[in-house]
């Protein structure tokens, strides 16, 4: 082979290392500190064998099987057992993420951008930008697997030895790698970052949903997704390696396929046909609010998709959950029984603001959007034309507000069908959708106070996530950290009726609903006397 | 007839003065000509004209009406190119074209077509392939073919090749002969000097010279060069010559308009071989402001 195809690697990768020396540190000891802090966490929820039965038998339902895995070690599920079966998966797939993001970064990215052709022009290898940014994909994930297994080992938990301890990051490195290779390869099928990005996240997700139906359904299925291996380690309890070394062993097989690709195609180049794109526009997109639902078409669908998914797992586990709440304490501590309401139906509330403010987040996006566009200066675009800014900020707050309808209704109906589906006694799904539209007013306020950041205070939008955030943790931990009640009344959500355990409170939601529409007109008073652009 | 027309206006962010009391007046069929270094306040006015920023002080109407209170009506009759055109990566630029088309209330579709012929674009392109020339393209192709009446363009071609700069000033004449008005917004003097009845030059936010171009150069005077016999070492005392440069043999200066004739009186003693008198350009005359700051080497 030709040496000088790899000439400058070393370089290269050091300079990647130096482009990352914050990102990639972060990457790793996030996820270090998650599977520490889970690990704990599981401790302290299971506190003896009896609970983790409890649990182990909610495991064999299939919809926890196409979530996490099929089961194994049930018997005897440990809290190592029980860790490796209920969060490697998951885990592994976000390192999958990882991966995808840091080659596409620094191969078709950087392609895009030009700088490869800079590099290229320097006496550097054909092959070098590939070679160097797998490398040091390989040595990060190899990093991340060691302090991983390190660090379980050191927690000094019984049923976490030394060699599961070491499978379980080796598992989560394999996968790195092997969507490290794959994300390489579409990197060269691809012309540009974009299109290169969606293809391998669609790969991460067929391999989730592949190994999904092959759980489940047949195992040979399962043997087609790479996640499908990994899980078959048996982590805690069997100990299997050759699944993670056959994984390495793909990974370094699709590496080498990328370079190839590399070496016989044209810089700036792609292997699949670039489509021609429209030469005329669609009538749906003439207007402002056509163009503001074009440019998060592709968001809302699967925020949309992925709310309906949210309330469908939730749903999932509503059969299993009274003979769970029955056996975990803790979960006793958390749900006080009230007289006439199953324990299902009790936690219906919390669920629903769980969801409801996770909803918010692609509706506040939706909004938000108005402000992206504002900061790449093509608002001026449009207000450059006949097209006043009321009409303009009106468009993104319908197709928020359609949002706020859409998503909260998805998950309320995810939750409600599902669980009738999977309860021998059946469900009320009306009651579930009604629990979730008492959040609408809730979710208009925020939508108010957004509108009200960018009409008065566009630079401090971001606020609106910290606040989301806030009231995140004051409804979701506020009753388990005992906070005082007026706590809850800082947030919007704190004022939404508990249904089925409380009636509608109209005149609460009238009030939400009033404040909303203050707040709305207040912030388009504002966009209208402000610059624009700044 | 007046088209458009701003008194004193005056834009200020925090304490900075970006804009400082600028005066401008567009004709109806006039190409006016904007003329300034980056950062001197030209695309602020144009963001002030358009309703996007709001004046601190001063007045500014388009077709006599109010450009903040007024801007959706003004728009329906006026087409813009921004200096820096910004598209939506995952849109063509043929999509871009209709909704700008759309958004103006036009719908002149053979136009369109024309425009993107001449102007060699290929529409189908997502905008992310595109160069800034071309995106520049997809935001003049939108302007051009939609039947306005005031054209505010700025620097519409600083990122066009030669050929395609020559089929936008093609463009602007056509529009000129139909009667529209044009503010062109430029740091490429000589597009100016092609284009413009007036000009107007604006530096730090302060309109410092505005005229048509003859009378532009009235102020200035006329470039001549001159080889003579025997040496004039006293050239440079004479009254209204300035800036001598040594050039082949020959001296090349500017002379004052109302001493003209007194100097070519005085070079004529000494034998001329070679005598070449041109207009100044407007680089010369835009040199000439810009250098002034600060060291009051003109008066």
């Amino acid at each position: 082979m030709n040496n000088q195809l790899f000439s400058g690697t070393g370089s290269l990768s050091r300079f990647i290392l130096r482009r990352d020396r914050i990102r990639i540190p972060i990457w790793i000891l996030s996820f270090v500190f998650a599977t520490v802090a889970t690990a704990v966490a599981f401790i302290g929820l299971y506190e003896n064998a009896q609970e983790r039965q409890a649990i182990a038998a909610t495991m064999e339902n299939p919809a926890m099987m196409a979530m996490v895995g099929p089961g194994y070690g049930l018997a005897n599920y440990t809290s190592g057992a029980m860790m490796a079966h209920q969060m490697l998966l998951m885990t592994a797939v976000v390192v999958g993420l990882m991966s995808v993001l840091l080659v596409i970064r620094h191969t078709r990215t950087d392609e895009e951008d030009g700088r490869i052709e800079m590099v290229r022009s320097l006496p550097v290898g054909r092959l070098s930008n590939v070679a160097a940014t797998l490398l040091v994909l390989f040595l990060v994930n190899t990093v991340l697997a060691v302090l991983t297994g390190i660090s379980l080992y050191a927690l000094n938990i019984e049923s976490m030895e030394l060699e599961g301890s070491l499978l379980y990051g080796a598992a989560l490195g394999a996968t790195g790698m092997i969507f490290a290779s794959l994300t390489a390869v579409c990197a060269q099928l691809s012309h540009n970052a974009r299109s290169a990005m969606g293809l391998s996240i669609g790969i991460l997700l067929l391999a989730y949903i592949v190994r999904a139906i092959g759980d489940v359904g047949s195992e040979a299925v399962a043997w087609l997704s790479p996640l499908g291996w990994i899980v078959r380690s048996e982590v805690y309890v069997n100990n299997i390696w050759w699944p993670v070394l056959l994984t390495v062993g793909a990974a370094i097989i699709f590496g080498a396929l990328a370079m190839y690709l590399n070496s016989i195609r044209d810089l700036g180049a792609g292997f699949l046909p670039a489509r021609a794109g429209k030469v005329h526009a669609s009538p749906l997109l003439l207007s402002p609010i056509g163009l503001a639902f074009r440019l998060q078409r592709t968001g809302f669908i699967a925020w949309a998709i992925s709310m309906y998914v949210l309330g469908a797992s939730y749903g999932s586990v509503m059969g299993d959950m009274e003979s769970f709440f029955a056996d975990v304490d803790l979960m006793q501590d958390l749900l006080v029984p009230m007289e006439g309401f199953s324990l299902v139906e009790q936690f219906v509330p919390t669920l629903m603001a769980v969801m409801t403010i996770i909803a918010t987040i692609p509706v506040l996006m939706a909004i938000l959007k108005m402000r992206g566009e504002e900061k790449n200066d093509r608002i001026e675009h449009i207000l450059g034309r006949a097209v006043s800014r009321n009409r303009l900020l009106g468009s993104y707050l319908l197709i928020s507000l359609i949002a706020s309808f859409v998503m909260i209704s998805l998950a309320g109906l995810g939750l409600g069908t599902v669980a009738d589906a999977v309860m021998e006694e059946g469900f009320d799904v009306a009651m579930a959708y009604q629990a979730a539209l008492a959040y609408l007013p809730a979710v208009w306020v925020m939508v108010g106070l957004t509108v009200l950041l960018i009409g008065w205070l566009p630079k401090l939008t971001g606020f609106i996530w910290l606040y989301l955030s806030f009231s995140f943790f004051v409804i979701y931990l506020g009753s388990l950290f005992q906070l005082p009640e007026w706590v809850e009344k800082i947030t919007p959500f704190g004022y939404v009726s508990a249904i089925p355990l409380e009636e509608f409170d109209w005149l609460q939601a009238t009030m939400l609903t009033a404040v909303a529409i203050l707040l709305i007109v207040v912030g388009f008073v504002g966009y209208n006397r402000r610059d624009i652009g700044s | 007839m007046t088209i458009l027309k701003t008194a004193g206006l005056t834009k200020k962010f925090g304490d900075f003065a970006a804009l400082d009391g600028v005066d401008i007046e567009v004709g109806k069929g006039e190409v006016y000509g904007f003329i300034g270094p980056n950062g001197s306040g030209k695309s602020t006015t144009i963001r002030v004209l358009l309703g996007i920023l709001k004046a601190t002080e001063g007045h500014a109407t388009i077709f006599g009406k109010d450009v903040w209170k007024d801007a959706v009506e003004i728009h329906k009759r006026v087409a813009y190119v921004p200096g820096d055109v910004n598209l939506w990566p995952n849109l063509t630029g043929g999509e871009v074209i209709d909704l700008f088309i759309k958004l103006r209330g036009g719908n002149n579709t053979s136009r369109r077509e024309e425009l993107i012929r001449r102007f060699d674009l290929d529409p189908s392109k997502k905008c992310r392939t595109y160069s800034k020339g071309n995106r520049q393209k997809v935001a003049l192709v939108a302007a051009l073919s939609s039947d306005a009446d005031l054209y505010i363009l700025d620097e519409p071609t600083s990122g066009l090749d030669p050929l395609m700069e020559r089929v936008f000033q093609e463009c602007v004449r056509e529009a000129k002969a139909e009667g529209k008005s044009i503010l062109l917004s430029s740091h490429i003097l000589s597009e100016v000097e092609q284009l413009c009845d007036k000009v107007a030059i604006i530096r730090q936010g302060k309109i410092i010279e505005t005229g048509t171009l003859k009378e532009l150069r009235h102020l200035t005077g006329t470039m001549l060069l001159v080889e003579t016999k025997e040496p004039m070492p006293g050239l440079a005392e004479v009254k209204g010559v300035r800036g001598i440069v040594q050039k082949d043999g020959a001296l090349s200066f500017q002379v004052d308009q109302e001493e003209l004739d007194h100097v070519v009186r005085y070079v004529s003693g000494f034998g001329i071989i070679r005598m070449e008198s041109a207009p100044p350009t407007l680089e010369e005359l835009f040199m000439r402001h810009y250098e002034g700051t600060g060291t009051g080497g003109v008066s």
